[in-house]
């Protein structure tokens, strides 16, 4: 049985401007131990996934129209707050893009770094600084018992981060949700972040969702991969699958424009358009738009995502179909 | 911090002195004088008074003796309250307005803060709009009105208070209601905004993701923050309490330093204007320097800018 199962996932905004779907349909799973990566550009969808899974999303106006996510047996969609509070923080934790914002600015990191003890353990005070000033240790801040007793605007954006991870994994949680943990961050700082969650999660056995727009990251810290496009999964698969073989044309189309990969001095190639309104309803195929494959049969009907492949599957209309053509 | 309230301390020195000086000539400015009234006093009498304060000599030198006099921390005699120095005056209707401003300051505080909190806690809901409907009434409904009003309903109608005096502890319920009633309003708009602001950001998502509960929440991660509008106001609003408690020590009987205040103005006692003015800018430039400490001690932030 997979550590968590999530079918089906709609999250949608009411907001004044209409319905905006910002998830629309997904399902997959993590097993434990395991690293899944989510990939797709701003506005996919994918920390909102990761938000509906903790009950983070603002309701109103973000509501979960359908969807299961059993966790170890148990819904997280239809948990009651009292209910997810004993599950966030204890055995699945998250850290956030923006380490600058993440923690809060009017208490003393000790204080917010026991926290989860005091929450989920009943640890006696004493006790929890002692766990936290390992826990720092652990991830690296030099001078912990010391810098214990700082703010976070005393620390740097790197030694922030580190802080939030030490917090995520004080409780031992099976489960860690990264939303873009090195974006806000350098890319020496961003090295040193994604070691460190790697080193945890090896002597730990933890689960890790990892949700970026760096792909490079992603293939070489995930085991399988997720893209996604205006709210939906265009394309799952193993990470080598999802780089060697293509079998979605946003998803050949976003390697492409990795400026690394192209060649010097040559015009760097884009995907024309712009992602949809998801506050508009869509064709079969979100990315029907900007295809240059695309065919009437992607703009009518709907499309599911299908395993091509043994656990490589593709929302595309003609891969399903097995036309032949070349990306 | 200690440099930082020592040249805070000094800064007052000339601030006071300006406020004096400024004083000092206003009130001459204004037509009449303290020995003016509806009957003449002989000429002879009135000359004989104004030799005794020193009134007779160039508006320079009395300015001189006063400021000399001043330094020494002698605020001068009272014109218009015969046989009592203007310190004495101070010093006996001080108290009270001090003990009113207190207890209303602890109405205004024990009913804005909840309301706000409760307020910020489910935006645009019931329970968000029926204490700022009230908070809004509260802004909006004058002292003056709402005085007269308690004093009927509690005083005459129901007779659980007096109408007025300051004698027994119960005397203290109304104006202190009254007061504080009108500042409970805006802390509790002041707590609703700020609680709403820092309700907003990203760390309290963090805490959620922590398995935080709403209690916790709101007053471990929150009221912090979110109470720095409402200490910001503190400041004023306790000057606010002390001086505009003119009208409720008028509506009660009350013999606070706000009545003897307004009535120096009207009675152009010259050295009770000057005196009280003085004493509340000292007041207010105090009050202010312990907001800005209790801001410091509320936000690291500061601390490091």
């Amino acid at each position: 049985m997979p550590l968590l199962e999530v079918q089906n996932l709609r999250a949608y905004f009411h907001t004044r401007n209409g319905v905006v779907r910002a998830v629309d349909g997904v399902s997959f799973s993590v097993e434990k131990g395991e690293t899944l990566g989510i990939v797709g550009e701003s506005g996919s969808g994918k920390s909102v996934t990761c938000y509906s899974l903790m009950g983070l999303i603002p309701k109103p106006p973000g509501r979960i129209e359908s969807g299961i996510a059993r966790f170890d047996g148990a819904d997280l969609l239809a948990m009651s707050e009292a209910e997810l509070n004993k599950i966030r923080g204890k055995r699945i934790a998250m850290i956030f893009q923006d380490p600058m914002t993440s923690l809060n600015p009017y208490l003393r990191i000790e204080e917010q770094l026991i926290e989860p003890l005091l929450i989920h353990e009943n640890l006696p005070r004493a006790e929890a600084v002692k766990r936290a000033i390992r826990a720092l240790e652990e991830v690296g801040v030099p001078d912990a018992a010391r810098r214990i007793r700082s703010h976070p605007q005393e620390f740097s954006g790197g030694m922030r981060q580190r802080v939030m991870i030490a917090m995520a994994l004080i409780t031992q949680p099976d489960l860690l949700i990264a939303d873009e943990p090195t974006t806000a961050l350098d890319v020496t700082v961003q090295a040193q972040i994604l070691d460190l969650i790697a080193r945890l999660q090896r002597e730990r056995g933890m689960a890790v969702i990892w949700v970026s727009h760096d792909l490079g990251v992603v293939a070489g810290f995930c085991r399988r991969v997720l893209v996604m496009y205006a709210g939906r999964v265009v394309e799952s698969g193993r990470v080598e699958d999802i780089f060697a073989r293509p079998l979605h044309p946003y998803n050949r189309a976003l390697q492409r424009s990795i400026p690394a990969l192209q060649g010097k001095g040559a015009e760097l190639y884009t995907i024309p358009g712009l992602p949809p309104d998801v506050s508009k309803p869509l064709a079969a195929c979100a990315f029907a738009g900007r295809c240059e494959f695309a065919q009437d049969a992607c703009k009518t009907g709907e499309v599911a995502l299908k395993e091509i492949e043994p656990g490589h599957a593709s929302a595309c209309v003609r891969v399903q179909r097995g036309d032949p053509f070349q990306f | 911090m200690f440099r930082f309230i020592a040249i805070r301390l000094l800064q007052t020195i000339p601030v006071l002195l300006i406020v004096a000086t400024v004083t000092f000539f206003m009130v001459r400015l204004a037509p009449g004088g303290p020995f003016s009234a509806e009957k003449k006093i002989p000429a002879e009498i009135l000359k004989h008074l104004e030799a005794y304060y020193g009134l007779n000599k160039p508006l320079l030198d009395q300015y001189t003796d006063y400021m000399s006099r001043l330094v020494r921390g002698d605020l001068g005699p009272s014109f218009k309250y015969e046989n009592r120095t203007v310190n004495e005056v101070i010093a006996s209707a001080f108290p009270v307005s001090l003990e009113l401003g207190f207890w209303s300051l602890l109405v205004a505080l024990a009913l804005g803060i909840p309301a706000g909190v409760i307020a910020a806690r489910h935006p645009n809901t019931a329970t968000d709009h029926v204490p700022m409907g009230l908070a809004m009434a509260g802004i909006c409904l004058p002292t003056f009105v709402l005085g007269p009003l308690l004093i009927l309903v509690f005083a005459l109608m129901a007779g659980w208070f007096n109408p007025m005096g300051w004698d027994s502890p119960r005397d203290r319920v109304l104006p202190a209601l009254v007061l504080g009633a009108h500042f409970a309003a805006y802390v509790a708009r002041l707590t609703r905004s700020g609680m709403l602001e820092i309700l907003s950001q990203d760390f309290i998502r963090t805490a959620r993701a922590k398995g935080a509960d709403s209690a916790r929440i709101l007053f471990r991660h929150a009221l912090r923050g979110g109470l720095l509008p409402t200490v910001s106001f503190l400041g004023p609003a306790t000057a606010g309490l002390l001086t505009g408690s003119f009208v409720i020590e008028t509506i009660f009987q009350i013999p606070g330093l706000g009545r003897y205040f307004v009535m120096a103005a009207f009675n152009r006692d010259y050295t009770l204007v000057l005196g009280t003015v003085l004493f509340y800018a000292t007041l207010i430039i105090l009050l202010n320097l312990l907001v800005d400490i209790v801001q410091v001690w509320l936000n690291p932030k500061l601390r490091f800018e």
